[in-house]
């Protein structure tokens, strides 16, 4: 096992560095530079920052330059951020980002097996009926309706939770983003665990389970969770990777300080070694959770493992 | 650069999960956007001087009406060529460690503002210090020869290049504030992080939370600290200005500084007396492209800017009502009195209609033979709608309108290289005066996008600012000003409103036109 994971990641290696190479020349083609703006610079003072941050040098010798850099461990300056190195900033965002997600992914697990379980059990009635038209709501509404929507209603009307901010991490302040993060995950979740629980609930060791007499509790709970969770697993490792990657819409909306936003304002604000690091972080963390996915399902389904 | 320490990042994050110094008597700003750093040297945007000019303070600082008043010199003499300054420091003033500020302090600051190693982005505002500009283009590599002098500990004498009437004004800017020679020498470039930066402002930063906030509290050492009656204020980010809102209807931020345009009815409604709107010291205009015909026929310009109905774009459009624009220096600028108005200001729409249809068809355009143009814009919701709108006012003249937006940054590189027909651009004065506008249509002037290019014009604005006397460098100004409407140079559309909501909690804030309102002025009531 541990020779497998070792291999996966030394695997990704080159595609980690096709990746790098692809984002750092692809970003140079965008008109406009991290200086340009609504206040145009005089060229003396564009010709000092760019000998500044090494933009004067040819783009293949900053491609060297950022590389042996890379190889370090250095992820450079930030362009926008300028008191933080981009490494800070993304070690300073990274709590914020995996506190909230965290708790949205376990918020999606717990409600979405639960939900789509209740689903299949009572299947084309009013519960299944119920919830189904809940999830329904969660998967159609996008984020940025479903955040200001709760904002007003739990924020200013019944002034239960406070409209924004981190707070310090009170419980109080994390419901909101939390609830509005995990939302489409709760209702997908719901759904494929319905649907192979139906499935499951059909084939033959079921039927076998019970013309031995066993109960309708016991067969759900012992035969039947784990053989439905295969396919709920395989969806898990790219809701995690969007879920601990932060959300922008989220974090911008509730004025959370993740590193979600990063991506796609460094983007915007041609912050070159800002969106470089941003791309190398998340490639990592995909690639971990990834992994984590496949030794998951080789542990739930024993064809996997014996292959 | 001193690698990252994680005991730091771990003690930043703590202090942040734990929650801010939260008390009765802390203010909490709704601030836009993170600041790029908290070096005075490195900044550019409204939002970074808002905190840079609580924590540090220059030889001049604003009032709360943002005029000039003596800051950390308690005075000052001029030269009777108003070429050299005299400042006279306050002996109390003291950096936030206890040192005492000096006139040492602010040379070294203004060195190394000029130094091209430090690549300050706004360096180019003190261009009227002697040799500034030499020192800065690297003409000059000798930083001692800059025209900022320490005569003595608690002396200043600052030598201009040549009579600059803003320059006092000027020194309100974060580009003239002091820094801490002894940290910078003892730290380097590390002097700013939050865990070793001094200031020597009424305030004095405690916390950063890239993405969150910034945290500043009194500076108890600060010479007039007995007055500042706030104890600490709170800079949040937040970009999304309908979410701000909702936070500060929760009492959750005092001061908003930008609000939804669409939302101000209803808080004009239902937050009556809040919702802050003052004339601003801003142009709003579209550039047309003087280098590709039919653009550079000036009766064709004239028929654009004519058939453009500004008094609906305020008041309807944007529904804030921001004030039409005829000049092209906005009214209320020091030593300008009014500014020149368009000859056609005050004709009937029908009539300016009229006359720009004729114009245009005497170029040889009409509905049969329209003007094909491509009006470019950076993508932005208020942008759009004026653009459509005045796209609709220039169909009946015959005039073909493409909308083209692109985002900011790809539209200032795209308007500085003159790709454009006709295009959207704005402008928020440094400083206190007219020549700041003018200066924008000078043919030597990067941002003059539309490339105009007068002689006539150059030679006015120069001489205008090379005449000590200010009633006639105004005049001198104010020719200039009529010669590039008369040539309808470019179109001035509406002036800047500042937007603000302040809640009824805050008293002492004042409304002015560079929309600056230091923490030490404002108080909280219950």
């Amino acid at each position: 096992m541990f020779n497998y994971a070792f291999r996966r990641l030394l695997s990704t290696i080159p595609v980690l560095w096709i990746a790098i190479t692809a984002c750092f020349f692809v970003l140079r083609l965008a008109p406009g530079g991290p200086f340009d703006g609504e206040r145009p610079l005089p060229e003396a003072i564009k010709q000092n920052l760019a000998a500044h941050y090494n933009l004067d040098k040819s783009l293949f010798e900053q491609y060297i330059i950022y590389l042996g850099n890379l190889l370090q461990g250095d992820l450079g300056p930030s362009f926008i951020n300028q008191d933080f190195t981009v490494a800070e900033q993304l070690l300073v965002g990274l709590p914020y980002t995996l506190i909230i997600g965290g708790m949205a992914f376990f918020l999606s697990i717990v409600l979405g097996i639960t939900a789509g379980i209740l689903g299949s059990v009572y299947r084309n009635g009013i519960p299944d009926y119920l919830i189904g038209t809940v999830i329904l709501i969660g998967l159609v509404l996008p984020n940025f309706l479903v955040a200001p929507i709760l904002q007003l209603f739990f924020g200013l009307k019944l002034e239960w939770l406070p409209v924004g901010g981190w707070g310090g991490g009170a419980l109080s302040h994390i419901v909101l983003p939390v609830v509005v993060l995990a939302l489409p995950h709760i209702a997908r979740i719901s759904r494929l665990t319905r649907g192979a629980m139906i499935e499951v609930m059909h084939s033959n060791f079921i039927r076998t389970a019970r013309s031995k007499g066993l109960g309708g509790g016991s067969i759900v709970w012992r035969h039947a969770l784990k053989p439905t969770l295969t396919p709920v697993v395989s969806y898990l490792g790219p809701a995690a990777s969007y879920l601990l990657t932060g959300s922008l819409v989220v974090e911008t909306i509730f004025g959370l300080p993740g590193i979600g936003r990063y991506f796609i304002n460094a983007a915007l604000n041609r912050d070159y070694g800002m969106v470089l690091g941003t791309v190398v972080f998340y490639m990592i963390l995909i690639v971990v959770l990834n992994l984590i996915v496949d030794i998951l399902y080789a542990w739930l389904d024993p064809r996997v493992r014996s292959r | 650069m001193k690698p990252y320490s994680l005991r730091n990042l771990l003690s930043a994050g703590m202090l942040a999960l734990m929650g801010g110094l939260a008390s009765a008597a802390t203010i909490n700003i709704h601030n836009g956007g993170d600041p790029t750093s908290l070096d005075p040297h490195k900044l550019s945007g409204d939002w970074e001087n808002r905190i840079a000019g609580d924590i540090f303070e220059g030889l001049v600082t604003e009032d709360t009406k943002a005029e000039p008043i003596p800051g950390q010199a308690s005075e000052w003499t001029v030269s009777d060529d108003g070429l050299v300054y005299t400042f006279t420091l306050r002996d109390d003033a003291v950096w936030s460690d206890g040192t005492p500020v000096t006139a040492n302090d602010f040379v070294f600051a203004f060195q190394r503002l000029m130094n091209p190693e430090t690549a300050a982005v706004y360096a180019y505002l003190q261009y009227s210090i002697k040799n500034a500009e030499a020192i800065n283009t690297g003409e000059i590599s000798d930083l001692a020869e800059l025209g900022v002098k320490a005569l003595d500990d608690k002396t200043l004498e600052i030598t201009l290049e040549r009579p600059t009437p803003y320059f006092i004004g000027a020194l309100t800017h974060y580009t003239a504030y002091p820094l801490p020679e002894h940290l910078l020498e003892k730290v380097g470039d590390d002097w700013v992080k939050i865990e070793n930066i001094v200031t020597n402002g009424p305030y004095t930063p405690v916390d950063w939370v890239p993405g969150s906030h910034v945290t500043t509290v009194k500076h108890e050492g600060y010479y007039a600290a007995e007055d500042v009656k706030i104890d600490g204020a709170k800079f949040f980010v937040l970009e999304d200005e309908s979410a701000a809102l909702k936070r500060y209807r929760a009492g959750e931020f005092d001061i908003l500084t930008e609000f939804p345009t669409d939302q101000y009815a209803w808080m004009e409604e239902n937050l009556p007396g809040q919702a802050q709107v003052a004339p601003y010291a801003g142009l709003y205009y579209y550039v047309v492209n003087h280098n590709k015909p039919p653009f550079d026929n000036a009766d064709v310009r004239k028929a654009l800017s004519m058939s453009i109905n500004r008094e609906v774009i305020g008041p309807q459009i944007l529904g804030t009502g921001e004030l039409p624009a005829y000049s092209w220096v906005p009214p209320g600028m020091a030593n300008y009195d009014e500014p020149y108005m368009v000859d056609w200001k005050d004709m009937p729409y029908g009539e300016k209609l009229a006359e720009a249809t004729s114009l245009l068809a005497a170029a040889g355009y009409d509905a049969d033979n329209p003007l094909k143009l491509q009006l470019r814009y950076n993508t932005n919701e208020n942008h759009k709608r004026i653009a459509v709108a005045i796209a609709a006012m220039w169909k009946p003249l015959g005039i073909d309108v493409e909308l083209y937006n692109t985002e900011t940054k790809v539209h200032y590189d795209e308007l500085q290289r003159g790709v454009l027909d006709v295009a959207r651009a704005g402008w928020l004065a440094d400083y206190n005066d007219a020549d700041n506008f003018l200066n924008l249509l000078k043919s030597t002037v990067e941002h003059n996008y539309g490339r105009y290019n007068n002689p006539e014009y150059d030679a006015l604005v120069d001489k205008a600012n090379a005449t000590v006397d200010t009633a006639e460098r105004a005049e001198l100004l104010h020719q200039a000003e009529k010669l590039a409407l008369d040539e309808s140079a470019a179109i001035p559309i509406y002036y800047y409103l500042a937007r603000n909501v302040v809640s009824p909690r805050v008293k002492g804030y004042e409304n002015n036109a560079f929309d600056i309102h230091r923490t030490r002025w404002l108080e909280l009531v219950d």
